[in-house]
């Protein structure tokens, strides 16, 4: 047990390393998005909009939140791996070390959590700051770590899954930009048909936005989403665990 | 003596590719065992079944007695892997690399910070420990990355074209890393396109073709198995023809019995490279 902590922490330290090099500019970078999504949603497009009661910034603040979770903890954790695997070509160095797959997969995952969980802190700040109507409760901070682990185990999956820098780029593309739209994050899934609401529910950001945004409007929490969101979780380390055994002998 | 890495009929393919082909290796414990061949022949997949990167199709390779398929973690405790190309994480600097490496292999603090001091020093990069991987020459990236295979005192360093893309005089130095490793008891297999690093370094060396390994011997014998002298002529101005013979009289009866139209004559001392080419047909180097 103890072997496999510090083995763990022998991931992340040398992750860790690298974001204390570079921490300005991966806060910066992975800041840009939620802001331009606050301003143009929820000050230029909201302004003035109320939504299920609340008004549209703090029915938005939550998704943001959510979808900062998703692309600081995916990215966090599969690009890099990525680029030492394809094109740094550092990665066989993991695989021949005495470490087990599930140390290096829960390694891996952990700076994913890390950069997600200092991204969204950010915004969140500035969130309880323009929207006071947020509830940061600790239920609020357990779904929070709980996306950004369910998002960092996809990045891992999708960073050891693809062959080609291309393979990334069209998952991107086919998956993440769809669901950073889609699930709830800028507008309520009721306004939507029942059939187009199912599919969306197939995606773990719905799940992810539905919860937070529960917690931090006080809500009647959705148990079901929360549970699914965890299913993700655990499917998306399964895939992790089978990538790094399709990788190892 | 003791056998260090064995082989049995290891075959690996990659769809229609066969990358190595039923290879019996044996390779004794403490000594420079040289892998030579063109590129593309299988050295390198090799070296990636011997240190559990890649799974072979068929047969069994042992290091130390432990299969590297079924005793994979025994088998990466006493194995230092030195690849072809930069595998060090290049946005940190030397001593990140190196203590990142310590930790994979469990070394404690006091330990770690002993072994990445002695081995800079070993190397001559103390001075460089905290610059970044990428300002580094290509030389000093390849002595810390033998460094970085070293941290955990392994019983057998792979190093998998060691020298490629270095200068001579950097070449030279590695080479006496090399030796002076060798001279501490450490089993080496190195795998090299250079006929002179091969020649230079190893005590014994096997060549390898399409795969299959088509000789093995000290460069001695196998220089002498073909002949230690060779004689070169040019025939009909385009065509150079080689010819072996066992010594130096042999060879200067020949050319003195060639006819007279005979042109450029060189007599000189054969290499393995003479060795490969009458093997295989085929130059090293050779894509």
């Amino acid at each position: 047990m103890i072997t496999v902590l510090r083995d763990i922490y022998s991931v992340l330290w040398v992750d860790l390393r690298f974001l204390r090099r570079h921490w300005l500019r991966t806060l910066a970078t992975s800041l840009v998005n939620p802001v331009l999504y606050l301003v143009a949603f929820g000050y230029g497009l909201g302004g003035g909009i109320s939504f299920d009661g609340y008004s549209y910034l703090a029915f938005v603040m939550p998704g943001i939140i959510a979808l900062t979770a998703m692309s600081s903890s995916y990215g966090g954790a599969g690009y890099k791996l990525h680029v030492d695997r394809l094109f740094y070509r550092c990665f066989d160095e993991y695989l021949m070390s005495p470490i087990s797959l599930f140390s290096l997969a829960v390694g891996k995952t952990l700076i994913g959590v890390v950069r997600g969980l200092i991204s969204t802190v950010a915004i969140l700040a500035v969130g309880v700051i323009i929207s006071p109507a947020l509830i940061v409760s600790p239920l609020f901070m357990l779904i929070l770590v709980s996306s950004c682990f369910v998002f960092s185990f996809l990045g891992v999956l999708v960073g050891m899954w693809a062959k080609s820098h291309q393979d990334m780029t069209t998952f991107n593309t086919l998956v993440i930009l769809p669901m950073t739209f889609l699930s709830g994050t800028f507008f309520s899934l009721n306004q939507l048909p029942g059939a187009v609401k199912a599919v969306l529910y197939l995606l773990p950001l719905t799940h992810s936005s539905e919860c937070l945004r529960a917690a931090a409007l006080g809500q009647t929490f959705p148990w079901l989403s929360f549970a699914a969101l965890l299913g993700f979780g655990l499917l998306f380390f399964a895939g992790c665990m089978w990538a790094l055994k399709r990788a190892s002998v | 003596m003791e056998e260090f890495i064995v082989t049995e009929k290891l075959t690996k393919t990659y769809g229609d590719v066969t990358a190595i082909d039923a290879l019996d290796l044996k390779v004794h414990a403490g000594e420079i065992y040289g892998f030579l061949g063109p590129n593309g022949a299988g050295k390198t997949t090799t070296i990636r079944v011997l240190t559990t990167l890649t799974k072979p199709t068929s047969g069994r390779a042992l290091v130390n007695g432990f299969d590297v398929v079924k005793e994979p973690d025994e088998v990466k405790k006493m194995i230092g892997v030195v690849q072809q190309h930069v595998s060090l994480d290049r946005d940190l600097s030397v001593r990140e690399n190196l203590e990142f490496r310590a930790r994979l292999h469990h070394l404690g603090s006091a330990e770690r910070k002993k072994r990445i001091d002695e081995l800079l020093d070993y190397v001559g990069l103390t001075e460089e420990a905290d610059r970044i991987v990428d300002d580094l020459s290509g030389g000093m990236k390849k002595r810390a990355m033998i460094i970085g295979s070293l941290l955990h005192r392994p019983k057998v360093l792979f190093l998998d074209e060691p020298t490629v893309g270095l200068d001579a005089q950097t070449r030279r130095r590695l080479w006496d890393s090399i030796r002076r490793l060798h001279l501490d008891g450490t089993t080496i297999f190195l795998t090299t396109h250079y006929i002179e690093e091969a020649e230079a370094l190893c005590q014994r060396v096997g060549i390898i073709h399409r795969g299959r390994l088509i000789d093995l011997g000290k460069p001695l014998e196998l220089r002498q198995r073909l002949g230690l002298v060779t004689v070169e002529t040019l025939v009909d101005n385009k065509e150079t023809r080689y010819q072996y013979f066992a010594d130096r009289e042999a060879a200067t009866s020949y050319v003195q019995n060639l006819p007279s139209d005979a042109k450029t004559i060189i007599i000189r001392d054969s290499n393995l490279e003479d060795v490969f080419v009458e093997l295989t047909g085929r130059k090293v180097g050779d894509d």
